[in-house]
C-alpha cells in the first residue's frame, strides 16, 4: 500500500510519448507538468520555466530534455536544471509508477509552495 | 583596510565604469603594470559592465548578465579591491587620500579619476515626478522595464543617439512611443537634414511618433508623470518620460580638490591632470578643448594612461576622426567628420536612392575626404573613416568615391560581397576598439581561434557595440581556412549537415522517417532538438505527402493545438473567411460563440479575418464545434502555411476595378489552404493598380490590370518591409492559379524551414525563380501538379478532426483522481 502522501494521477498511457500533460491539483497552487520521454520514462516538474515561467508542459521533448515554448531554454527533465549557457532550475517532484499508474509525492508539492 | 605593509604602490581608481576598468585591463597587460596594488571605487552597485549594450538590454536582445565585462572573480584573480555602491566624496591631495560616502578612507600613490558623465537635467518643472528617468545606467533600464510592464505610453525627450535607442527599445517592449526633439531633424549633430529625415521616416514607419521642433515646457502630473507639455501648445500624454538630451562630465570631485577643470577635467596628452600624481580618463575629461561621448577615443586614452602609469613617458593621446552609428536593428546609419561643405571651396557629393532607402554624402576639402554621412548601406563606413584619418589625397578617386570601396578601387560596378583576401591588412574592422583586419587574422591564425567569442576575448574586435560582428565572423571563416566548416550553417547543433544537404538526401535516398534521416547523418542526439525536429517533420511531410505521418510532438505548441497561445496562456481562434468574405449566418455564429464562451475580445485582423481572443484551452474544442456547425473551418492563423488571401471588392463593386479580385482571391484560398510551408504565407489580390489590398507586401500578390494579372512575389510587411519583385504578367485566371500553385511548391521544396519567401528570394535571386517558373513552362506545370497532389492529403480541417476527438489529451489537463 502506498501512503496518503503519494497521490495517484492516473495511468502512464494518459501522457503522450515525447510529450507532457499539465496537472492542476486543488490542494496545490502551482500546476505540475508530467512528461513522458521517447524511452517511456516519466518525470514531473513544476510547470514553470526558470526563465520567465513559461509553461514547460507545452514544450518539445527530446531525449531527457524539454524546450520551453517561450524562449527556447532547454531544461533537463531529471534534475530540472537549465542546460548551459542558460542558468536556473525548475523544481522536480518525486514520482513512482505502480502497476502502470503514476503517483506523485504530495508533501513536496505542498511544502515547496509555502517557501 | 589591509594594514599589512605592501611594498607595491597603491593605485586608486574612482569610477568602476568603462574607461576606468579599461585602463586597469591595459595596465595588467603591461610587464611593468603589475607593480601596483589597485583599489576601485564604484558608485553603482554592480561590477564593470558594457554601458553601450544597455540599449540591447532595453530592447530585449540581451540580459544584464550578458553585458558584464569583468566579473567579481576577475577582480579577485587580479588582486583588485573592489568597493561597489560607495561613491567617493572627497579627494584630499594634501595627504594623498580619498574618502567615500560610507566614510571609508584610503591613501593613494597614484589616483585615477574616471567618473564619466551624467545626463543633463534642465530645470523643467515635473522632472522629479515618479515615472521620469534618464538613460545612463542599469538602474535607469530597470526603471524603464518596470514601467513597460504596467504602462502603455512612453515619451522620450531628445532625438540623439541615446534618445532614439531608448525609443526603439521601449517600442520593442510593447509601449507606444513618442519622441520629442528640440530641432527640426533627428541626430542633427551627426546627420545632415536629408539623412535625418530618412531616419525619421523609417522610424515613423516602425511606429514611433515624432514631435520635432518641440521645446519641452513642463512634465505634467501630480502622483506620477502624465504627459509632456510643449511650448507651442502641443501636449503628449505619457506614463513614462525618458530624458536623453545630453550628458555633462562629472567634474565636481576634481573641482573641489582644486584640480584644473573647465567643461571637463583638464588633462594633457599624457592623461595627467594639473596634479602629476592624478590621472583622468573617459567622459569626465577635457583634452585640448574636446570632451568625449564615444568609447573609441576613450580606449585610446586608457592605453596611454596605462602606459604612463607603467612608466612609459612617450605614450601620448591624440584625438582622431570619430564615427557614430546607431544600434537599431535594420536601421543603418554612419556618420564621421564634416556633415556638409563649410564654404564654397569644399565639395559635396551625394547619392540618393529613395526607393531603396539609400543615401550617401561625402565632403571633400583640398582633395581630401573630411566627412561622410551614410544611410541605408553603411558597409563602406570604416573605409571612409580610414581615408579621413590617413588624410590621403583622394582626387584620383573623386568620381567614384561615393559609390563605395569596391567600385572606387576596381572600377567594377558590382559591389561584390566583402572580399577578405583582397582587403588590405590595415582596413579597420572594429571602429570602437580600433582593430584592423591584420590583427584579427593573425590572432585567429596564431592562437588557433575558432569562435566569435574567442576572437572577442583576444582582440576586443566586436566586443563593444557589436556592429561589426558580421565582418568578424566573415574573417573567421576566411582566416580559419580548413576550419571554415566550423562556421558553416548547419541545421542545428545535432548535426554537421546543412538544410540543403538534408533535404537532398531525403529525396535522393528515399528517407522517410526522422530516425532514418538522423541515422544517415550521424545525428549527435538520437531524438534531435527543438530546432531540427520541426524542420525534419516539415521536410518529410513535404517530400512524402502521401506516406509520412505528421508528428504532433515535433511541432511548436501553436501548431499542435491549432490556435495561437497568447501571453497569458489563453488562446486565440480565427476561423477562415474565404477571400475576406463572410455572411450574416457566420457572423451570428461568431457572435453567439463569443457570448457562450465569454470570449473577452473580438477583433478584426489585418488579414480581413475575425479574431476571438482569450479562449481557455479546454474551451477550444467547444468553440470549434460551434463554428464548425456554421460551416467554418480553421483559418490556420497559427500555422506555417497559407494564412490569408486579402482582397479588395474589385470589378464587382468598385468603379476602378478591372477584374473580379474577390472571386479570384476565394479561388486562390480554396486551392492553397491547409498546405504546410516553411514559414507563414500571405496572399492578396487587388482589383486595379490602386492596390487597396496591399498586394505589394505579400508573399504572393496579384494586381489586376485591364490586360490581365500582374503577379508579384517575395514581399513582406513587419519589421523589415520588403516590396515584392514582379514575376510575370498573365492573361487568365487559370494561369494565375497555375503560377500560384507552382510558386507555393517551389517555395515549399526549396526554402529552408522558417525562411519566409522574402529572405528566400533575396538568397536565391528573383532571376532564379523566374527561370524556374516563367521560362520553364513544363517545370511550372510539374510543380503545380505536385502541389495539388500534396493538397489532397493536407486539406483536412484540423478543427473538425479535433472536435471528433483527435489528440484530445492536448485540450484537457490530467483529471484529478479520487483520493488514492
Ligand atoms: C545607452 C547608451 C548607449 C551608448 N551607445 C554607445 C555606442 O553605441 N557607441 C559608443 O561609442 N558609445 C556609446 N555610449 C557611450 C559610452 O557608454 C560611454 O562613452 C562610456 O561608458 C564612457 O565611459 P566612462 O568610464 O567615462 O563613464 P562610465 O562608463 O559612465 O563610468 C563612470 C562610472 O563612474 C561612476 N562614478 C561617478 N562618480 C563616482 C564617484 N564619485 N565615486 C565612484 N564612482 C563614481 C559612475 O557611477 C560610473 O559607473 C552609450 C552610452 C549609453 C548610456
Ligand atoms: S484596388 Fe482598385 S479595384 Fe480594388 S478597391 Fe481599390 S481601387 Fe477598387
Ligand atoms: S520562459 Fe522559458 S525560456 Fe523564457
Amino acid at each position: 500500500m502506498m501512503s496518503a502522501n503519494w497521490k495517484n494521477i492516473g495511468p502512464v498511457a494518459n501522457i503522450p510519448r515525447r510529450g507532457a500533460r499539465r496537472l492542476c491539483l486543488k490542494s496545490a497552487g502551482k500546476p505540475v507538468a508530467v512528461f513522458r520521454t521517447g524511452d517511456g520514462d516519466v518525470f514531473a516538474l513544476i510547470d514553470e520555466c526558470p526563465h520567465k515561467q513559461g509553461p514547460l508542459s507545452e514544450g518539445i521533448v527530446a531525449g531527457n530534455t524539454v524546450t520551453c515554448p517561450l524562449h527556447n531554454w532547454v531544461i533537463g527533465l531529471e534534475d530540472g536544471e537549465a542546460v548551459a549557457p542558460d542558468n536556473g532550475s525548475a523544481r522536480t517532484l518525486s514520482l513512482r509508477i505502480v502497476d502502470g499508474d503514476i503517483f506523485i509525492h504530495l508533501p513536496e508539492l505542498v511544502a515547496g509552495d509555502q517557501v | 583596510m589591509n594594514m599589512v605593509a605592501d611594498p607595491r604602490e597603491h593605485l586608486v581608481v574612482i569610477g568602476n565604469g568603462m574607461a576606468g576598468m579599461r585602463t586597469v585591463e591595459e595596465l595588467l597587460k603591461l610587464d611593468n603594470g603589475r607593480r601596483f596594488r589597485i583599489t576601485v571605487f564604484g558608485a553603482e552597485p554592480h561590477v564593470n559592465y558594457n554601458r553601450i549594450m544597455l540599449s540591447s538590454v532595453l530592447a530585449g536582445d540581451k540580459a544584464v548578465d550578458d553585458i558584464v565585462i569583468n566579473s567579481r572573480e576577475w577582480y579577485d584573480e587580479n588582486d583588485i579591491t573592489l568597493v561597489t555602491g560607495d561613491a567617493v566624496t572627497r579627494i584630499d591631495r594634501g595627504d594623498g587620500t580619498v574618502t567615500s560616502a560610507s566614510g571609508h578612507s584610503v591613501r593613494y600613490d597614484r589616483l585615477l579619476i574616471a567618473t564619466g558623465s551624467r545626463p543633463v537635467a534642465p530645470p523643467i518643472p515635473g522632472l522629479g515626478l515618479p515615472g521620469v528617468c534618464a538613460f545612463r545606467d542599469i538602474a535607469d533600464v530597470d526603471k524603464m522595464l518596470a514601467a513597460a510592464k504596467v504602462h502603455k505610453r512612453a515619451v522620450v525627450i531628445g532625438g540623439g543617439l541615446l534618445g532614439l535607442e531608448a525609443a526603439w527599445g521601449l517600442k520593442q517592449r510593447g509601449m507606444s512611443v513618442a519622441l520629442v526633439h528640440l530641432m527640426p531633424t533627428l541626430m542633427e549633430r551627426q546627420l545632415d537634414a536629408a539623412a535625418g529625415q530618412m531616419l525619421q521616416r523609417d522610424l515613423d514607419r516602425r511606429g514611433i511618433a515624432f514631435f520635432t521642433d518641440g521645446q519641452t515646457e513642463e512634465i505634467t502630473g501630480t502622483e506620477r508623470a502624465e504627459g509632456v507639455q510643449l511650448a507651442d501648445g502641443r501636449f503628449v500624454p505619457a506614463d513614462l518620460v525618458v530624458l536623453a538630451i545630453g550628458i555633462r562630465p562629472n567634474i565636481e570631485l576634481a573641482k573641489a580638490a582644486q584640480l584644473e577643470v573647465n567643461r571637463g577635467i583638464v588633462v594633457t596628452d599624457d592623461m595627467r591632470t594639473s596634479d602629476p600624481a592624478v590621472f583622468s580618463v573617459g567622459e569626465c575629461v577635457e583634452h585640448r578643448g574636446n570632451v568625449f561621448g564615444l568609447v573609441a577615443p576613450i580606449w585610446d586614452q586608457a592605453k596611454v594612461c596605462a602606459a604612463q602609469l607603467a612608466g612609459d613617458a612617450e605614450a601620448l593621446f591624440a584625438s582622431k576622426a570619430l564615427a557614430t552609428s546607431l544600434k537599431i536593428t535594420g536601421v543603418d546609419v554612419f556618420s564621421a567628420g564634416a556633415l556638409m561643405a563649410a564654404d564654397e571651396s569644399d565639395d559635396e557629393i551625394t547619392l540618393r536612392d529613395d526607393s531603396r532607402g539609400l543615401y550617401k554624402k561625402i565632403v571633400l576639402r583640398d582633395g581630401k575626404l573630411v566627412g561622410a554621412v551614410l544611410y541605408g548601406d553603411v558597409g563602406d563606413g570604416q573605409w571612409y573613416l580610414q581615408l579621413m584619418r590617413d588624410k590621403q589625397d583622394v582626387s584620383a578617386l573623386r568620381e567614384r568615391l561615393v559609390f563605395g570601396r569596391a567600385f572606387a578601387e576596381t572600377g567594377s560596378g558590382k559591389p561584390a560581397g566583402t572580399d577578405f583576401a583582397a582587403m588590405p591588412d590595415d582596413t579597420q574592422i572594429c571602429g570602437c576598439n580600433g582593430v584592423c583586419k591584420g590583427v584579427i587574422v593573425s590572432a585567429i591564425q596564431d592562437k588557433k581561434l575558432t569562435s566569435l567569442s574567442e576572437v572577442r576575448a583576444h582582440t576586443k574586435a566586436s566586443a563593444s557595440c557589436g556592429q561589426c560582428t558580421g565582418q568578424v565572423e566573415g574573417l573567421l571563416a576566411f582566416a580559419a581556412g580548413v576550419d571554415a566548416k566550423a562556421v558553416k550553417k548547419t541545421m542545428c547543433d545535432c548535426t554537421m549537415a546543412s538544410h540543403d544537404e538534408v533535404r537532398a538526401a531525403i529525396v535522393a535516398d528515399r528517407l522517410k522517417t526522422m530516425d532514418s534521416v538522423r541515422h544517415a547523418f550521424d545525428w549527435k542526439k538520437p531524438e534531435g532538438c527543438h530546432k531540427c525536429r520541426p524542420a525534419l517533420n516539415y521536410y518529410l511531410l513535404c517530400a512524402w505527402p502521401d506516406e509520412y505521418h505528421d508528428d504532433a510532438q515535433s511541432r511548436f505548441v501553436n501548431e499542435r493545438v491549432h490556435a495561437n497561445i497568447q501571453k497569458d496562456g489563453t488562446y486565440s481562434v480565427i476561423p477562415r473567411m474565404w477571400g475576406g468574405l463572410t455572411t450574416p449566418a457566420e457572423l451570428h455564429a461568431i457572435a453567439s460563440v463569443a457570448e457562450k464562451f465569454n470570449i473577452p475580445t473580438v477583433k478584426v485582423t489585418g488579414g480581413q479575418r475575425i479574431d476571438l481572443l482569450g479562449v481557455r484551452k479546454d474551451d477550444l474544442p467547444g468553440v470549434w464545434n460551434e463554428l464548425g456547425k456554421a460551416g467554418m473551418v480553421s483559418g490556420h492563423a497559427y500555422a506555417k502555411g497559407l494564412r490569408t488571401v486579402k482582397t479588395c471588392v474589385g470589378s464587382e463593386w468598385c468603379r476602378f476595378g478591372t477584374q473580379d479580385s474577390t472571386g479570384l482571391g476565394v479561388k486562390l484560398e480554396k486551392m492553397c489552404w491547409g498546405s504546410w510551408t516553411p514559414h507563414k504565407v500571405k496572399f492578396a489580390v487587388s482589383g486595379c493598380p490602386r492596390n487597396c489590398a496591399e498586394a505589394t507586401i505579400k508573399d504572393l500578390g496579384v494586381v489586376c490590370v485591364e490586360a490581365g494579372y500582374d503577379l508579384l512575389v517575395g514581399g513582406n510587411g513587419g519589421i523589415d518591409v520588403r516590396v515584392t519583385d514582379p514575376l510575370v504578367r498573365v492573361a487568365t485566371e487559370a494561369e494565375v492559379l497555375e503560377y500560384a500553385g507552382a510558386f507555393m511548391q517551389i517555395y515549399r521544396e526549396e526554402a529552408h524551414y522558417l525562411e519566409r519567401t522574402a529572405p528566400w528570394i533575396a538568397r536565391v535571386g528573383i532571376d532564379y525563380v523566374k527561370k524556374r517558373l516563367v521560362e520553364d513552362a513544363e517545370g511550372r506545370a510539374a510543380l503545380h501538379a505536385r502541389f495539388l497532389h500534396s493538397q489532397r492529403f493536407a486539406q483536412i480541417d484540423p478543427w473538425t478532426e479535433r472536435v471528433m476527438g483527435a489528440q484530445a489529451h492536448e485540450f484537457a489537463a490530467l483529471p484529478e483522481m479520487a483520493a488514492g
